[in-house]
């Protein structure tokens, strides 16, 4: 028997809501870095959701956005999806590029030097949680390279709800606001664990 | 004046209001099949997202193998008919690249797709899937147009 997101006590989400916190202040600490600038991050929103409402929590369905996907294998099996606005992604791209910034039209049409950028960005961030996981658990987890993909909401998301939708009809949402001066960032890390997999994640913390 | 419905995963609207647009947003990997009978101004569109149908899920809209005959069904007991049905399909994407499985849906997805038309021999009017960019479409009951966005590109309408 598979526990699946919906089941959760309020316990299990608790520590789920703690992966979280953690992933999100692992991501703000290395976005730090990565900018020369202290960034903090406001407490986390830990969100079980329907699928179908998943593309609306993330600003619309049309919302253009970064995504990138990873799949987990190991003691662990599943996938990683981060989202992030592309007027956040460039909002980072600023800080980091300044003058240099691309344009919201050459990060659209994923033009090479914005797609590194984006990549680079996707890639911390993403890590940076799953870092999270592996520490609080204690398990080995293993990635796959990340895959990038500059889109609508919908179009980026569907391919992930396909696969959570083989299984169940809820996805965990983590969605994390970094701060930086008057800048006001947000991410969304979705963790989709396969069937069994959210079981070994909370007999490892502990809370099975 | 037009009457926007928005079609979500694995749902499906038919109508015969011709002031109705079926929509779907942000359209990935999954499939968008729109059915219309010219004739009688009936249409009707799915919001398709897995070929193959997974025993014990009973929602035939979610699934390629089903929800092309699922809609027919639903089409013809608003009035349309054999003669006049035709199809348009849209989406199919493969957003991600990479070599994973996860990633070819889109086009298992439109595969299926076609082939179930076939089986009932409807005609496909209209086909804009594959590529690696996500799609809104809109279909108008008006006069059985689709219209297709993609970002940073003009609307194209089949």
């Amino acid at each position: 028997m598979g526990i699946s997101f919906e089941k959760l006590n309020d316990i299990q989400l608790d520590a789920l809501r703690e992966v979280g916190n953690i992933g999100a202040g692992n991501a703000a600490t290395a976005l730090s870095k990565v900018v020369g600038k202290r960034v903090k991050m406001e407490v986390p929103l830990v969100k079980i959701l329907p699928l179908k409402d998943v593309p609306e929590w993330l600003g619309g369905a049309e919302k253009e956005v970064l995504g990138v996907y990873l799949t987990m294998s190991g003691a662990v099996t599943g996938h990683i999806l981060f989202v992030m606005s592309i007027d956040d992604a460039l909002k980072i791209m600023h800080i980091l590029l300044g003058d240099l910034t691309p344009t919201r039209e050459q990060v659209l049409e994923m033009d090479e030097i914005a797609r590194s950028a984006m990549e680079e960005i996707g890639n911390i961030l993403s890590s940076s949680y799953l870092s999270a996981l592996a520490d609080f658990t204690g398990l080995r987890l293993n990635h796959s390279v990340p895959a990038l993909a500059i889109d609508m909401a919908g179009a980026i998301v569907d391919v992930v709800l396909i696969e959570i939708s083989k299984k169940g009809d809820y996805a965990l949402l983590i969605e994390t606001e970094f701060v930086e001066e008057e800048n006001r960032i947000k991410g969304y890390f979705m963790l989709i664990p396969d069937t069994g997999s959210l079981e070994i994640i909370l007999h490892s913390i502990g809370v099975v | 004046m037009y009457n926007r419905v928005v079609i979500g995963m694995a749902e499906y609207w038919v109508s015969d209001n011709p002031e109705d647009v079926l929509c779907i947003l942000g359209l990935g990997s999954c499939v968008g099949l729109c059915l219309y009978d010219s004739s009688r101004k009936v249409g009707g569109m799915v919001h398709i997202l897995l070929p193959e149908s997974i025993p014990g899920q009973t929602n035939p809209f979610k699934f390629a193998d089903a929800a092309v005959s699922a809609l027919w069904e639903k089409l013809k007991s608003k009035g349309a008919s054999t003669k006049h049905i035709l199809a348009k399909i849209a989406g199919g994407a493969k957003m991600f690249s990479g070599t994973d499985s996860l990633f070819d849906i889109g086009k298992r997805n439109v595969e299926v797709v076609k082939a179930e038309l076939k089986k009932l021999n409807i005609p496909l009017r209209a086909d804009d899937t594959g590529g690696n960019r996500g799609r809104s479409i809109m279909f108008y009951l008006e006069d059985g147009r689709l219209e297709i966005k993609t970002i940073g590109q003009k609307p194209v309408v089949v």
